[in-house]
């Protein structure tokens, strides 16, 4: 009796062990956008995929190739994430990816929703099937592809280094 | 093994495909397709406003689900149809039969997400005999798309609106008719453990978690059920002039397999594993470009320093379109993975006017701005050029879909 409320409670600290050590593994894989780059640093404990940096001028491109065909590359000047791209078969976790900047981000994607239905209403807009482009003060992303191929890429435009241009988030 | 053998096929295919080489040279610009009329691979498609009647450069054709195995069915119009994607999406609530869910081995119903640009489509996987035409996908896995049935987890959402309904998808499903076998294939096999997973268990209506989904429970591409034609689609539309009211055409299943469907003298342009291939524009090449019956314009980016081709005002009727000033021609080569090249000739006008005519859906020069082109070459994130449906109007476009054998080789590839 007493030997299996023992292994119950060794049961339980396992479970509690692989949770942490579950939730250690969920962490983010790569910096998110206007993160700092302390937390690139300590994203590369947590990843699994391949990770590479490559100094260029005046910022710093970090890598990641994940297991599934999903490349991530972070932007960093100035110790801060200024911008975000990747490519893959599906989308990243944006909220992952954008960071503080997620939220801002999915409501420019519902006021372009609201407004396309309220211009279809009154305007006689069409629906449009194409890229995602929000261009916003603080924030630009642009997504295109379609199922099993889709690319983008998130800058703050107020982040960019002096001379660096938005088609260098690449 | 299933995979490995695809690898293999598709290896081959690749061989093949490197084997034949495909001249360079320019293909000769449009001219006069013909257009099958009657077959029991041919259903019709019509490019109209669609059943929600906002809809532009949209082609849209009728299905039969039925329940598997019985003549329990009904007939769904208004089905946009997508080169871009695999697999049947019909609404909810467009939907008055009772097709059985599909059970994951918990016993739990599987529900499904898929990712489109700007949204995404939630619902369970449901089992239906397919029909279009006189063919049939016996018991294909679709998914019937709800908000409503189950709740999508954020992980789903990932910040989009969703396209669940008439309103917001405006259409009453998508024929998913694409280049590959099944929506996700290898990938969905195993749950991610960091990253998007499209196939969800669901225990209640508001408790999902990603599953792993057999290639054979995965929704599928149901051209690869049919019992022959099975290899791949054309599309085919008239050459139009300018916009008009509507346009009828023809979705034609199969590749050389019938008198109505060969190749003829279509060049083949094979697609790498993203299912692209390269554009070259104003001397610069893109790879990540692709052909898709489902966007519905040519979706690109001028770079010039002083651009003709302005976006339309936000506040206007065309938002994400371009309105240039006058109509712009402009030309763009293609080239297949095989280095089959040839070039696109092609107009952008002023959307803003041309949604102003109401009664026109058909637009055979509607453009927008696609995604910033990279600084400089190199192994760069690049999807640029997107031939939208305004590419098929005056061309028979064949899709042909990933391992299939056809006498153009294996697919996938595009020819037109």
């Amino acid at each position: 009796m007493a030997g299996r409320v023992w292994s119950s409670i060794q049961l339980k600290v396992l479970v509690i062990a692989a949770a942490f050590v579950m939730a250690a593994t969920a962490l983010p894989a790569w910096a998110s956008l206007g993160g700092d780059a302390a937390s690139v640093q300590a994203d590369q404990i947590q990843l699994q995929g391949r990770r590479t940096m490559k100094t260029s001028g005046s910022y710093t491109v970090h890598e990641i190739q994940g297991p599934t065909g999903t490349v991530v590359r972070e932007y960093v000047s100035g110790g801060k994430v200024f911008g975000v791209a990747w490519q893959g078969p599906w989308m990243p976790d944006m909220r992952q990816l954008l960071g503080s900047y997620f939220d801002q981000f999915a409501r420019a994607n519902q006021a372009r929703a609201d407004q396309a239905q309220a211009n279809q209403a009154q305007k006689g807009a069409r629906i449009r099937r194409g890229p995602v482009l929000i261009d916003e003060p603080g924030l630009v992303v642009q997504i295109g592809g379609h199922p099993r191929a889709f690319a983008g890429r998130a800058y703050v435009p107020e982040m960019l280094p002096a001379g660096v241009l938005p088609e260098s988030v690449q | 093994m299933r995979h490995f053998r695809k690898v293999v096929i598709a290896f081959i295919g690749l061989a093949f495909s490197l084997a034949m080489g495909c001249g360079g040279g320019s293909s000769p610009a449009t001219k006069a397709s013909v257009i099958a009329s009657s077959g029991q691979n041919v259903a019709p498609i019509v490019v109209n406003s669609g059943p929600a009647n906002f809809y532009a450069n949209g082609a849209f054709a009728t299905v039969t689900v039925c329940v598997p195995g019985t003549s329990t069915c009904q007939t769904i119009d208004g089905v946009l149809v997508d080169t871009g994607s695999s697999g049947l999406r019909i609404l909810s609530s467009a939907l008055t039969i009772a097709l059985p869910r599909q059970k994951a081995a918990s016993g739990s119903p599987v529900v499904e997400c898929l990712q489109f640009l700007g949204s995404y489509t939630w619902g369970p996987v449901q089992t239906a005999d397919v029909q279009i035409a006189g063919e049939k996908a016996a018991s294909a896995p679709i998914q019937v798309l709800s908000d409503t049935d189950f709740k999508a987890p954020t992980a789903c959402s990932n910040g989009f609106p969703s396209a669940n309904t008439l309103n917001t998808l405006g259409a009453n499903g998508i024929l998913g008719i694409g280049a590959t076998a099944q929506d996700c294939g290898t990938f969905c096999e195993q749950v991610q453990a960091s990253g998007f997973n499209p196939y969800y268990e669901c225990s209640s209506s508001t408790s999902c978690q990603a599953v792993g989904e057999s290639i054979a429970q995965q929704v599928v591409n149901p051209v690869v059920l049919f019992g022959s034609d099975n290899n791949g689609v054309i599309i085919e539309l008239p050459a139009v002039s300018g916009s008009t009211a509507t346009l009828s055409g023809s979705l034609v299943f199969g590749i050389g397999t019938q008198s109505n469907n060969a190749l003829g003298s279509a060049t083949v342009y094979t697609m790498d594993s993203t299912l692209s291939f390269t554009t070259s524009y104003k001397g610069t090449p893109y790879s990540g470009s692709f052909i898709d019956s489902g966007s519905n314009g040519y979706f690109f980016l001028d770079s010039s320093i002083v651009p003709a081709l302005v976006d339309c005002p936000n506040t206007s009727n065309a938002p994400g379109f371009y309105c240039p000033a006058s109509v712009q021609n402009l030309s763009a080569t293609n080239q297949g993975i095989n280095r089959a090249s040839g070039t696109v000739n092609f107009s952008i006008a002023n959307a803003q006017t041309l949604f102003a005519n109401t009664n026109d859906t058909v637009f055979s020069q509607l453009g927008g701005p696609s995604i910033i082109p990279p600084a400089s070459g190199g192994n760069s994130i690049s999807p640029y050029f997107d031939w939208g449906l305004p590419f098929f109007y005056g061309r028979n476009v064949y899709t042909a879909i990933e391992g299939a054998s056809t006498p153009g080789g294996t697919g996938p590839y595009w020819a037109y």
